[in-house]
């Protein structure tokens, strides 16, 4: 089939909104600047109903727009690839994408950056459709950095405020780390195959089973090192052990911000890059378990300090971290069907977490949950998505999460190998605490007494724009969210307008029946899920009886199941339990709260040392001493040297003379010695 | 018959009285009438080589500098003018302000 005109409208759709209004913002479109934002993003989403609809007919379109860099061998074009995969990421995206477009209109109300907001919301948009489309690993690259450079602008959003420019460059930075490695794992496939086209490489990648290379100085496993290398990248964008700390910061940004990039589309780029490259990671048996390994550590890792953290979003943060590592997890044994469905699920619930955060943040102007608390009541509608929302997360039985999460454990048992069986082990405890920490922040933000009211309310009158409002930028004083809101003024917590609650209540359809499309067989499903992304993923070997597929099942339900009433009972009924458990394992809260102190491992080791490289020797050695020798160096000499030379300019006619004469005598001399 | 030698020694010896001049005095006429003195040592010397040679190029080229030491005392003199207007002298040593 060919390229169709709907196709080539995706990406560029956004791309015309953020042209629209990055120029004409400031003086044209400025408060109706959502008009070409939303609009463009949601044609997007149309054209790629209409792309789902071609593939699900059983195309599949693999063709160049044009040619965009040629040099020798070296070819690379710009043109999509549309697959059950990237249809399924197409939707995912735009999707969440025009949802939060709508929901930013309501929280981003009256904002002094407004248009420039949609501009940087609608390039994002862009940039993650040329990363999921593109047919060649260069443009996935082109997508993977556009996503991170939106990322650093959205971040940094309210770039007034210290945290978040802090926040926006570490993202920036960790990512470089990733990036590189991915940077050089594209060489490498270039090298190897001598082509970035997706097609080219898979239809050859069985030539270098078994081949290695020297690099660095050993011999690794070809397909290994590739493997690894694009990993890297993954584990950087999507924020996985070690490179995690940039994700639980990037909740400086604006919360639609973090629903969108953070928690439903950039960061599950990496998932996406290992599925859509699974020919070449299924060739090494040592980058499939490091996959499995990272994601199930990262998942229990990220799941543990999130019991712990107080900040609303930090808490929705790290839960995404643990479902990302799910993910991993699940395409480390083979599962990549499993792996993106549960991207495809954790996207709605985790943008629904968001959103509705936000929408929390929005009336209570705070983002520590100690503060909140009996919410339910002002908040019908908030609250009500939030519940779906966690009962989602937490994989209980109907929920769309639950069909993901339990594919993914199962496959991961199912695998029957060592790694299967530890992940699985690691999964398997992550079951627990994803219900605990998510019914933990519902209780404290919805459930018992109010805490922080009077004081939140106290500042708010006083200080219309003032700091308390961290969420909300505190100190950017243009912000005029408040103003817009008179009933701010009347001392009461309320519900969000409503172009917020729909978005929501739509995610929260998603978020319930989403996974309906991937029930398992076991269930009296179809597996359509799985079935649709089979050609592209494949699929793994499964070695178990329907009994035990029952059993794990049942195991992790139930052990979800106590998680939720391990909060209740903790955070309901004993509410003084929470802190005399905190006294008594002091030290292991400590850690946790302090996220086992990996932030302040990566200050001494490597922060520091790089201030101390810039400060005494870049900046003491090679600029002042170096640089700056040798740039004032020279002139200096020249002037000295100068100066006495101007001497000889006495205006005296007779020296010029005499100087003449003396030339002409030295010359004739040396020609009559010369000849 | 004078010998060629003759004029080309008359020639240095005009030669070097012009250079002696310019070097030597200060005032700026003086050194401009030394500037004719050698222009016109070169003349002799043109001529007296065209003759030996008989090539009638040399005394072309002299004409050439008569020529040009003719256009070249109308400037110099306008110079020279211009600046007895400006300073009251025609001393060089008080004309230094190209001084480095």
């Amino acid at each position: 089939m060919e390229l169709q005109f709907y196709h080539i409208l995706i990406p560029f759709l956004p791309l015309a909104g953020f042209i629209i209004n990055i120029l004409l913002g400031k003086e044209v479109t400025r408060f109706n600047a959502h008009w070409p934002a939303v609009l463009s993003v949601a044609g997007s989403w149309v054209c790629s109903l209409f792309t789902l609809r071609d593939v699900m007919a059983g195309k599949i379109i693999d063709a160049d727009l044009y040619t965009w860099i040629v040099s020798g061998t070296f070819k690379v074009s710009v043109g999509f690839l549309i697959d059950p995969l990237t249809a399924v990421m197409l939707i995912v995206v735009t999707t969440c994408a025009t949802l939060i477009h709508i929901y930013a209109v309501g929280y981003m109300r009256g904002d002094s950056g407004y248009y420039r907001f949609f501009a940087y919301l609608n390039l994002f948009t862009f940039c993650m459709l040329m990363l999921i489309m593109g047919n060649n690993f260069l443009l996935m690259y082109f997508g993977w950095e556009g996503v991170g450079l939106c990322s650093y602008f959205l971040i940094g959003y309210y770039f007034n405020k210290k945290s978040a420019a802090d926040a926006g460059k570490k993202a920036f930075i960790v990512n470089r780390f990733g990036d590189f490695g991915f940077g050089i794992g594209v060489f490498i496939v270039f090298l190897t195959f001598g082509t970035l086209h997706y097609a080219d490489v898979f239809s050859n990648v069985s030539s270098i089973a078994g081949k290695t290379v020297s690099f660095l100085g050993w011999n690794v496993d070809l397909p290994t090192l590739i493997a690894l290398l694009l990993f890297c990248g993954a584990v950087g964008k999507s924020a996985q052990l070690p490179l995690h700390v940039w994700l639980p910061d990037a909740m400086e940004g604006p919360t639609p911000v973090s629903a969108l990039i953070h928690a439903a589309t950039m960061v599950t780029a990496g998932v996406f890059m290992v599925a859509r490259c699974s020919p070449i990671f299924n060739l090494s048996e040592v980058a499939m378990n490091t996959v499995a390994i990272v994601g199930a550590a990262t998942s229990l890792f990220a799941a543990t300090i999130a019991v712990t953290q107080n900040d609303i979003k930090r808490i929705i943060a790290y839960s995404t971290c643990s479902h990302l590592g799910l993910m991993f997890l699940a395409c480390g044994v083979g599962a990549y069907a499993a792996g993106i469905f549960h991207l495809y699920t954790h996207a709605f619930f985790k943008a629904l977490l968001f959103l509705a955060a936000g929408s929390v943040i929005h009336a209570v102007h705070t983002n520590n949950i100690q503060e909140m608390g009996g919410l339910k009541k002002y908040m019908p509608i908030t609250y009500a998505v939030f519940i779906i929302a966690a009962l989602s997360a937490a994989g209980v039985p109907g929920f769309s999460g639950f069909f993901s999460k339990d594919e993914i454990i199962w496959s991961a048992y199912a695998a029957h190998t060592p790694v299967g069986k530890l992940v699985w082990l690691m999964g398997t405890a992550v079951a627990f605490l994803t219900p605990f920490y998510t019914f933990r922040l519902i209780f404290l933000t919805f459930h018992g007494e109010n805490r922080g009211v009077h004081k939140a309310e106290e500042a708010h009158g006083h200080n219309p724009h003032g700091s308390s409002h961290s969420a909300h930028g505190g100190g950017h004083n243009s912000h005029g969210h408040d103003s817009s809101h008179g009933s701010h003024g009347g001392r009461h917590i309320h519900e969000s307008p409503k172009i917020m609650t729909i978005p929501l209540m739509i995610l929260a359809v998603g978020a319930v029946a989403a996974g309906w499309v991937g029930i398992p067989p076991i269930l009296g499903g179809g597996a359509h899920f799985a079935e649709f992304l089979k050609p592209v993923v494949g699929h793994p070997e499964f070695h178990g009886t329907h009994a035990e597929e029952w059993a794990v099942m049942g195991l992790s339900t139930t052990i979800a199941l106590c998680g939720i009433a391990l909060a209740a009972f903790m955070y309901l009924r004993k509410s003084d339990l929470p802190e005399k458990i905190s006294k008594q394992f002091s030290l292991i809260y400590k850690v946790l709260y302090h996220k086992y102190y990996i932030d302040e491992l990566y200050n001494y080791t490597i922060v520091k040392p790089t201030y101390w490289i810039a400060d005494k020797v870049l900046v003491a050695i090679t600029d002042a001493k170096i640089i700056e020798g040798i740039v004032n160096g020279v002139p200096g000499a020249i002037g000295r040297f100068s100066q006495k030379l101007r001497k000889v300019q006495t205006g005296l006619a007779q020296h010029y003379g005499i100087f003449m004469a003396a030339g002409a005598f030295f010359i004739i001399a040396l020609a009559l010695l010369l000849r | 018959m004078v010998p060629l030698s003759w004029y080309m020694l008359l020639s240095i010896i005009v030669f070097a009285i012009g250079v002696f001049g310019f070097l030597a005095r200060r005032n700026v006429i003086i050194m401009f009438m030394s500037i004719e003195l050698m222009l016109n040592a070169v003349n002799i010397n043109l001529i007296a080589l065209s003759h030996y040679l008989q090539d009638m190029r040399g005394q072309i080229l002299a004409f050439f500098v008569i020529a040009v030491a003719a256009a070249e005392a109308a400037i110099g003199l306008a110079i020279i003018i211009a600046l007895f207007r400006n300073k009251a002298t025609a001393h060089v040593d008080e004309i230094k302000e190209m001084q480095g």
